[in-house]
């Protein structure tokens, strides 16, 4: 069993697969869901708006709010992993 | 009590904290008045950022620019959170780390040249500027329409009360005010939206109002599109006439918003790193409370209007309005002429259609109708006659002027740090006289701000006749300059300081000539070379857009230039490194 990369390298490399990973959310809710793919959402209804509209105006705003919690925990415990937290 | 004694009395309370917190808060060292002693907590700071960011456009004009775009209107809802996503991820934390006092300083030690910096400070002072205008305009319209001052006065009042705790507090005071001031308005917005989501949908949650029934069984946005299309108006959640445009404007605006200086700055007063990027979440919910609750307050007002006008079934002989019968809120916002009527038919009746929509206009001759009656509809009316509309008391009327000003004040008051922390410390320590004392550059921070403070309010006052289009200057010089360098200076260890340069030169080049072509160069009318109408624009791309295209030339520009000249030296390259690792934050706050 290797033993873990625990360098500065290998800290900034998971850190640029987490942000990586969070603005493909960031970019399919909203030019994804909410402008590119609405027509293809048409069908889908949120209450009374249909599923485009609502990530337009709505559903991406939320989910930017989720990402920015989520990016924070995960980088914390990263920060934590490779000893490089501060306090 | 009348409704003009109860808005002095809220306008004049919320003014007394403010200051009351400016005494409070005074800064003793530059550290306090740039940083406020990076003492803030996350999400008190999140509080501040959010009264920060959210402007006198944002509190008064934004729901209504949705009410009249409906779905296209989403631009300005993704653009100006989306960014928050970027700061969070791509800017805040290493600037936080890196534990200096402006943007500016980062670009000229990062590409380790006076000339970087110094082209930052041009874009940060051009932009801060800008926007401040529109606050100090925002100020003093406020005052003049719920007070009935005239707007110079209003516009005095506003700047006394900056100049007391931003000069005393700087960005210390600044902080515990923006709290104050997210606070007043936050509850000033959500207020008058309940009440006018339970009239219309009989739910108090306007996001739950904006996808639910309407009070006659059908869905909400239905209802709205029947009633609008029946005008000849196209459907509130139609489809865009661009989606190109959209996604080009949805992006310089984002990364606009992550490239503003004064947002930037406010990372710079919490303890850590790690508190960097907790703050940036707590700053978008609460940014999100207000702009989830603006498109259901856009929708409603929409439906709300044109169910007042037009009462009856369309064509039919009692389906308009009388005008003698028009309610007192129609009468209020007539005297301020943000709202105009003209009896074109003489049938003394109000009809408001679409008068540009030729299939329509035949059914309207027939109706003998003569034209759109309503001559003018401000868009700011949406947010500002709400409470009136929904016949809420006098205190809820009294407090939505309190919240449009601390909106504007609050914003006002970020800008104007931006700017004197950029000529106290960038120019005048950074560049003239790198050996100020510490009192020395206190002193000179305070009369940077001074000086702002007159400048604004002198802009605010005169203002230049193209107040309205330096919004998209603004966003586009800081999607094409600032971010690109900022991001770069991080994520890169290989772009220098001729690449940066040049980058930044190029790419606010480009997008200031794409805006000057269409809306006159330095916006002088008849010095524009085309029209700025869609069929003009290159691609279809509309100037508020071209900072998204901008950007990208800044960093084709930094990076080809970059690899065809030498690397940084090693200890920018060390510098970029320890920008990276959060540990030592807490000590990185001297100079």
């Amino acid at each position: 069993m290797a033993t873990e990369d625990k360098s500065g390298a290998a800290y900034w490399s998971a850190n640029l697969r987490l942000v990586a990973f969070c603005l493909v959310i960031w970019f399919v809710v909203s030019f994804g869901m909410g402008i590119l793919g609405r027509e293809a959402l048409m069908g889908v209804k949120v209450g009374g708006l249909d599923l485009g509209m609502w990530m337009a105006q709505q559903g991406s705003l939320y989910t930017f709010v989720v990402l920015i919690f989520f990016y924070a925990i995960r980088m914390n415990a990263l920060d934590r992993k490779f000893d490089v937290h501060e306090d | 009590m009348d409704l003009k004694t109860m808005t002095y009395i809220v306008v004049g309370a919320t003014f007394a904290l403010y200051f009351g917190i400016a005494i409070w808060a005074r800064a003793s060292s530059t550290g306090e008045f740039y940083a406020a002693g990076r003492g803030i907590h996350p999400v008190a700071n999140g509080m501040a950022t959010a009264a920060d960011w959210m402007s006198a456009a944002s509190f008064i004009s934004m729901a209504g620019l949705i009410a009249f775009q409906g779905y296209e209107g989403a631009k300005f809802l993704m653009g100006w959170t989306g960014g928050y996503v970027l700061l969070a991820m791509l800017l805040a934390p290493y600037l936080r780390k890196f534990g200096k006092y402006t943007v500016p300083e980062f670009i000229g030690d990062r590409f380790y040249s006076d000339m970087a910096r110094f082209v930052a400070v041009v874009c940060l002072i051009v932009i801060s500027i800008t926007y401040v205008i529109g606050q100090m305009r925002g100020v003093g319209v406020a005052f003049s329409r719920f007070l009935e001052v005239d707007v110079a006065t209003g516009l005095y009042a506003g700047m006394g009360i900056v100049f007391v705790y931003a000069v005393l507090g700087g960005m210390k005071g600044i902080t515990y005010t923006q709290i104050a001031q997210y606070i007043v308005l936050i509850l000033a917005y959500t207020i008058p939206a309940i009440f006018v989501s339970l009239n219309l949908t009989g739910n108090p949650i306007p996001q739950l109002g904006l996808i639910g029934d309407h009070t006659s069984g059908v869905p909400l946005m239905e209802k709205l599109n029947q009633t609008i299309t029946d005008l000849g108006f196209g459907k509130y959640d139609g489809p865009v006439r661009s989606q190109l445009d959209m996604f080009l404007y949805t992006m310089s605006l984002m990364i606009g918003t992550a490239g503003l200086p004064h947002v930037i700055i406010r990372f710079f007063t919490v303890p850590k790193v790690s508190d960097a990027r907790w703050s940036a979440g707590w700053a978008l919910v609460f940014i999100a409370i207000l702009y989830t609750t603006a498109p259901a307050v856009g929708a409603m007002a929409r439906l709300n209007l044109t169910d007042t006008i037009q009462v009856g079934a369309v064509g039919s002989p009692d389906g308009n309005l009388s005008y003698a019968a028009r309610p007192q809120w129609f009468k209020n916002w007539e005297t301020t002429g943000l709202l105009k009527f003209e009896d074109k038919n003489g049938d003394g009746k109000i009809q408001y259609y679409n008068d540009k929509n030729k299939a329509f206009q035949a059914k309207a001759e027939g109706f003998g109708w003569k034209g759109n009656e309503l001559t003018k509809v401000d868009r700011d009316i949406m947010v500002l006659a709400n409470p009136e509309i929904s016949n809420l008391p006098n205190w809820v009327i009294a407090l939505v002027a309190a919240g449009g000003l601390a909106a504007a004040l609050s914003t006002a008051a970020g800008l104007l740090l931006a700017i004197s922390s950029a000529i106290s410390h960038d120019l005048l320590k950074g560049m003239i006289r790198p050996s100020i004392s510490e009192r020395g550059e206190l002193l000179a921070a305070r009369i940077a701000m001074a000086g702002a403070i007159f400048v604004a309010g002198y802009l605010g006052l005169n203002p230049p006749g193209f107040a309205a289009q330096v919004v998209a200057l603004a966003f586009g010089l800081a999607a094409s300059s600032i971010f690109p360098a900022l991001m770069m200076g991080i994520f890169s260890k290989r772009i220098n300081n001729h690449g940066a340069i040049l980058g930044m030169v190029s790419g606010l080049s480009i997008t200031i000539f794409y805006i000057f072509i269409y809306k006159g160069f330095f916006f002088v009318k008849g010095t524009e070379w085309y029209a700025s109408v869609p069929a003009n624009w290159w691609m279809g791309i509309s100037p508020e857009a071209f900072g998204a295209i901008g950007a990208l030339v800044n960093f084709a520009v930094a990076y080809i230039v970059s690899m065809a000249t030498a690397a940084p030296p090693q200890k920018i390259q060390d510098l970029v490194e320890s920008v990276r690792i959060p540990r030592g934050a807490g000590a990185a706050t001297g100079h």
